[in-house]
Order: C-alpha cells, then sequence, then structure tokens
C-alpha cells in the first residue's frame, strides 16, 4: 500500500451529509426491506442530481433504466476523475468504499442489474488493491455475490476495471466504449446509455459521490436528504480546494454556499479568482464573489482552484488550453481543431502580438465550438477562454502586463 | 526478436487472453497486462493479440495510441510522469522539471540511455491539494519539492 496518500487524508472526517455515519450494510439491508418502488421514491424526494458535474436527476436515470425490458443491464460507477483540481473521489474510494459500493449494490437491486463496474482512472493504480480487498471483505459479509443479505434470487456482483490515461473517458459513453476494449471517443447521443448502454444492454453510469449519496438517502430518507442545500440543489456535495490557501483539501459542505464564504472556510487571502467547474469550468473575478455554488448559479463538480493576486490569468488560461489541446480525442472537428485555434490565440496574446478582430473572430469560433463539439469535453473547454478574457481583460489587454511587447514606456 | 522469445511471447499472451476472455471487449485488459509485462507492447505482440482475437491489427494499434499509458515503442524500466496540471503549476512544477531535466540529462519524453527512466509529463493526477505530485510506475509522490524529486529518481533500480 501507498504511504504517501494514505497519511496525506484527514481520516474520517465527518460532515453533514456524506460524511455522516454509516455503518457497512445498513443501506442494503433497508433497501431491501423497504422495496424498489420506496427506493424510487426516497430517490425523488431526495432531488439528488448527478455530482460529476452535469447535474441530471439520479432518480430520472434510474427510472428509464427500470423501466427498460433487458435480460442483463449494469451499474458502473465513474471513478475516472480527470477533470483538473478535482480530488473527491480519491478520497471517498480510500476512506468510504463502502458507501460508493453500498450505493451500486442499491442501484443494482433497484433496476434490476447483476453486474457493477467501477471505471477506475489509470493514475489510481495504487488505490486497486484496498478497494480489491473491500470487495472481498464485502463478499464475505454477504453483501455481494448470491442471494445478497438473505435476499433470495437478488446476485450482485462488482469487479474493477482500470483506465489508461485518457481524460476524455470520463464522458459516460466514452467510458462505455473504453469499456467494450475501443479508442475511449464519445458516441452520438441519442441513443442512451439507459437504453443502450455497456454491450447494447440499458447502463446506468453514475459518478462516485452521487452513488456514495445512496446509502444515506436509503437509511434516513429523502426528505432529510433535502433538508440540506438549495430547492433546486439538494444536500451537500464535495469541494475539492486547491491552489493559493493556508488549507487546501476536501471540503463537504451545504449548496448554496457563497464563493466569499468557501474563501473564509479554506482560509484564502488576497485572492483574485476563483476557477469553479475545473478547468472546463468557469473563472470568477472578486466582483463576484458573491455567487453561490449550486446547479442553478455557479454550477460545478467540486474542482475550485484559487488564484491570489500574484498570479498570471493568462498563464493559467495557456495551461488549460493546452490540456484540452492534449487531451481532446480528436474525433470532432470543432474540437480538435478548435482547441489549437484557441490555444495559439492565448500563445499570440501573451506575446502582445493580437488585434482585437482576431481575438473576436476567436470569441466566435469558442461559441461555435459549444455549440457544435460532439460532447462535453469540446463544448465546455471554450469555457475558460470566454471567461478569463471578459473578467480580466484589464490585466490581459494591458501593454505594459510583462511579456507584452506592444507596450509604450 | 529470436524465435524463442517470440513463442514464449506468444505462450504468455495466450495465458492472458484465456484469463481475460477471448472477445473484443477484453482487448484494453490484454493490453494493459502486455504493456505491464514488456513495458511496451511491440509490432509482434500487437499481431498476436489480432489473431487471438480475431480481429484486424489495425484495431489493435487504434486502441493502443489512444492511451496514454499504452505504448507501441520500448520505453525504459521505470516511467517517470510529473504533473502539470494548474494546481501542481502553481506550486513549483516549473523547478522540480529544471532539477530532474538536468539530473538526468533527458528530456521530457525521452529515456535515459541505460534505459532506467522514461520521462513524461501527466495531466491532474487528483492530488491538487498536496502538490506537487509525481507518479514513478504506479506509486505517487507528494509535495514534493526539486531536491526530493531527484532523491526518489536516484533510488529507483
Amino acid at each position: 500500500m501507498n504511504m504517501e496518500t494514505t497519511t496525506n487524508n484527514q481520516k474520517k472526517r465527518g460532515g453533514p451529509v456524506l460524511f455522516s455515519r454509516h455503518q457497512l450494510g445498513e443501506g442494503i439491508r433497508k433497501a431491501i426491506e423497504i422495496g424498489r418502488e420506496n427506493i424510487l421514491l426516497e430517490m425523488k424526494t431526495s432531488g439528488l442530481k448527478g455530482r460529476g458535474g452535469a447535474g441530471f436527476p439520479t432518480a430520472t436515470k434510474w427510472m428509464l433504466t427500470a423501466a427498460t425490458i433487458s435480460d442483463k443491464k449494469f451499474i458502473i460507477c465513474n471513478a475516472d476523475e480527470g477533470e483538473p483540481g478535482t480530488f473527491k473521489d480519491r478520497v471517498l474510494l480510500l476512506e468510504y468504499p463502502e458507501l460508493v459500493f453500498e450505493g451500486m449494490v442499491i442501484a443494482g437491486f433497484t433496476i434490476g442489474a447483476k453486474q457493477g463496474i467501477v471505471y477506475l482512472r489509470g493514475e489510481y493504480e495504487y488505490i486497486r488493491k484496498s478497494l480489491e480487498d473491500y470487495l472481498d471483505m464485502m463478499r464475505k459479509e454477504n453483501l455481494l455475490g448470491k442471494n445478497i443479505a438473505c435476499k433470495k434470487d437478488f446476485n450482485f456482483d462488482i469487479k474493477i476495471h482500470l483506465g489508461s490515461g485518457a481524460y476524455v473517458c470520463g464522458e459516460e459513453t466514452a467510458l462505455i466504449e473504453s469499456l467494450e476494449g475501443s479508442r475511449g471517443e464519445p458516441r452520438n447521443r441519442p441513443p442512451y446509455p439507459v437504453n443502450t448502454g455497456y454491450k447494447d444492454h440499458p447502463t446506468v453510469v453514475n459518478n462516485v459521490e452521487t452513488l456514495a449519496s445512496i446509502p444515506h438517502i436509503v437509511t434516513k430518507g429523502g426528505e432529510w436528504f433535502k433538508k440540506y442545500g438549495t430547492d433546486k440543489s439538494t444536500g451537500s456535495k464535495l469541494f475539492s480546494v486547491s491552489g493559493d490557501c493556508e488549507k487546501p483539501g476536501v471540503y463537504e459542505l451545504p449548496w448554496g454556499i457563497s464563493i466569499d464564504e468557501l474563501l473564509e472556510v479554506v482560509d484564502a487571502k488576497n485572492t483574485k479568482a476563483v476557477q469553479i467547474g475545473g478547468a472546463s469550468g468557469v473563472c470568477y473575478p472578486k466582483s463576484q464573489f458573491d455567487r453561490i455554488l449550486a446547479f442553478e448559479d455557479a454550477a460545478t463538480g467540486g474542482s475550485i482552484i484559487i488564484f491570489n493576486e500574484n498570479r498570471n490569468m493568462i498563464g493559467v488560461l495557456k495551461n488549460f488550453m493546452e490540456f484540452f489541446v492534449e487531451e481532446s480525442c480528436g474525433q470532432c472537428t470543432p474540437c480538435r481543431i478548435g482547441n489549437i485555434k484557441l490555444l495559439e490565440g492565448v500563445s499570440m496574446i501573451e506575446k502582445g502580438q493580437y488585434t482585437f478582430s482576431y481575438i473576436n473572430n476567436l470569441k466566435q469560433l469558442a461559441k461555435t465550438m459549444q455549440l457544435a463539439s460532439k460532447c462535453g469535453l469540446g463544448q465546455s473547454s471554450p469555457n475558460p477562454f470566454l471567461s478569463i478574457l471578459e473578467n480580466f481583460k484589464d490585466e490581459i489587454f494591458n501593454p505594459n502586463r510583462n511579456g507584452g511587447s506592444s507596450g509604450k514606456e | 526478436m529470436l524465435v524463442l522469445e517470440k513463442n514464449a511471447q506468444s505462450e504468455i499472451i495466450e495465458e492472458l487472453v484465456k484469463d481475460l476472455g477471448n472477445n473484443r471487449s477484453s482487448l484494453l485488459e490484454i493490453l494493459q497486462g502486455i504493456q505491464k509485462r514488456y513495458n511496451f507492447i511491440s509490432d509482434f505482440a500487437q499481431q498476436e493479440v489480432a489473431r487471438l482475437l480475431n480481429i484486424h491489427p489495425v484495431e489493435v494499434y487504434s486502441t493502443i495510441s489512444f492511451y496514454s499509458f499504452l505504448h507501441s515503442k520500448p520505453i525504459g524500466r521505470n516511467i517517470v510522469r510529473l504533473c502539470r496540471t494548474i494546481s501542481c503549476n502553481m506550486k513549483g512544477q516549473k523547478n522540480i522539471e529544471t532539477a530532474v531535466i538536468k539530473e538526468l540529462g533527458i528530456n521530457f519524453g525521452e529515456t535515459t540511455k541505460d534505459r532506467r527512466i522514461t520521462l513524461e509529463y501527466t495531466n491532474c493526477l487528483g492530488m491538487c491539494d498536496v502538490a506537487p505530485a509525481m507518479l514513478v510506475n504506479e506509486r505517487v509522490y507528494t509535495k514534493i519539492d526539486p531536491e526530493t524529486a531527484v532523491k526518489i529518481l536516484k533510488e529507483i533500480k
């Protein structure tokens, strides 16, 4: 096992929802007791939305899959956590694997699946051993395998599939392609995985954090879950905070907290900008720190990167665009070529060799990419480009900026 | 490659295919297995996999070329990946980069002459709270500085 990662995580943290007390097996037993329909009802009441960032209502996804008739169905746990600045899934998998696996078993029970697959990103290979051990333990406790928790004919097992270093595989259809042994290129949607997923069978693909919320909802009820957060974003969220602050790490906070409040919690000083939602998210300047973190305002999969007064925002943007150029799968043109053009534009701005008419053309291109790209990668990669150029134009288009060559003394 | 080596490799690939299943959807896992054992997936290995799964070798190659953890050319015995995403970048990744390049005398994307280390960049390792981070084979090191990074590289065989 790996010393570096486990010692760096604080052990069992405690928190209002996700990190609240839970006993292994509790969720599965309760689920069997209340039955499929009541689970779906509780899920619906809870208003749980997908925690990967897109925010699709989980109850709807499950109902659609449960309603589809097929001899085989699958539950996939999306642990391909690749978004820059996100590390909550690592913490969940290392410290709370029981919640994730129980969530998968409950999902399997509800929609009638017999097989669960954890798609673990290649970079997290060192977590695999502890997860396998945990699965073995659950098999011994009769919480996995045949006739789970003495429920006749309820069979479900989980296997772990390792990724091989591709950001785009976090997109659910690309993930399925990868599981099927192909290049991880996103599929056209529709058909959605709820109908035609893994090996063309109905498949639920849920984020690690979404699955980890489920045992709590089943045992404590949807109403309890709804007490936290806002009307449209119920429950709490794990925020992965990094960058210029005193206390980086994973924080469980209710939805609806403002950026200012969050900065206070993590002890950030002289903050100039906050990137919310990772590289594919939006960068907020100081004047907008009263915005709230919620699906209806500043939506995020949990990544919060903080920049202080000394950071050069065009350099930050260049780092993000280099990331997208490398990780674009190359399947569709807007994303493959568009990201390269945006990166070229950023380099030109950095050197001070730009005209505003060209920058405006690039902004048009960015908007086209948002509309015309096939999957979330190309649709959201223009976000940092547009938001940083807009929110920090005084800094970026200042001829005296360090590195600018067009300026007069 | 010698005939003997070829036969040995064929046997190992056959074994892998038997374990993981003789179908298209096992392809990625089979390739990961070969990568782990041989450090790269040779043309010969690609053809063997294609033969056993009854698919075209180009499908095997296209899968390898897609994933950054699979290699079709030989690499070093150890692969060192330095995270260059923004959170690590802000915590002094460039200093580590310079120190490592100087120490090993190679650039990123290259392999040392003794085939001990291949140096690569990687995107976010999910260690942003304990940045900067470096992945040595499957093992991750966090909160490194130029001095510890060089020390870690010295220690790997």
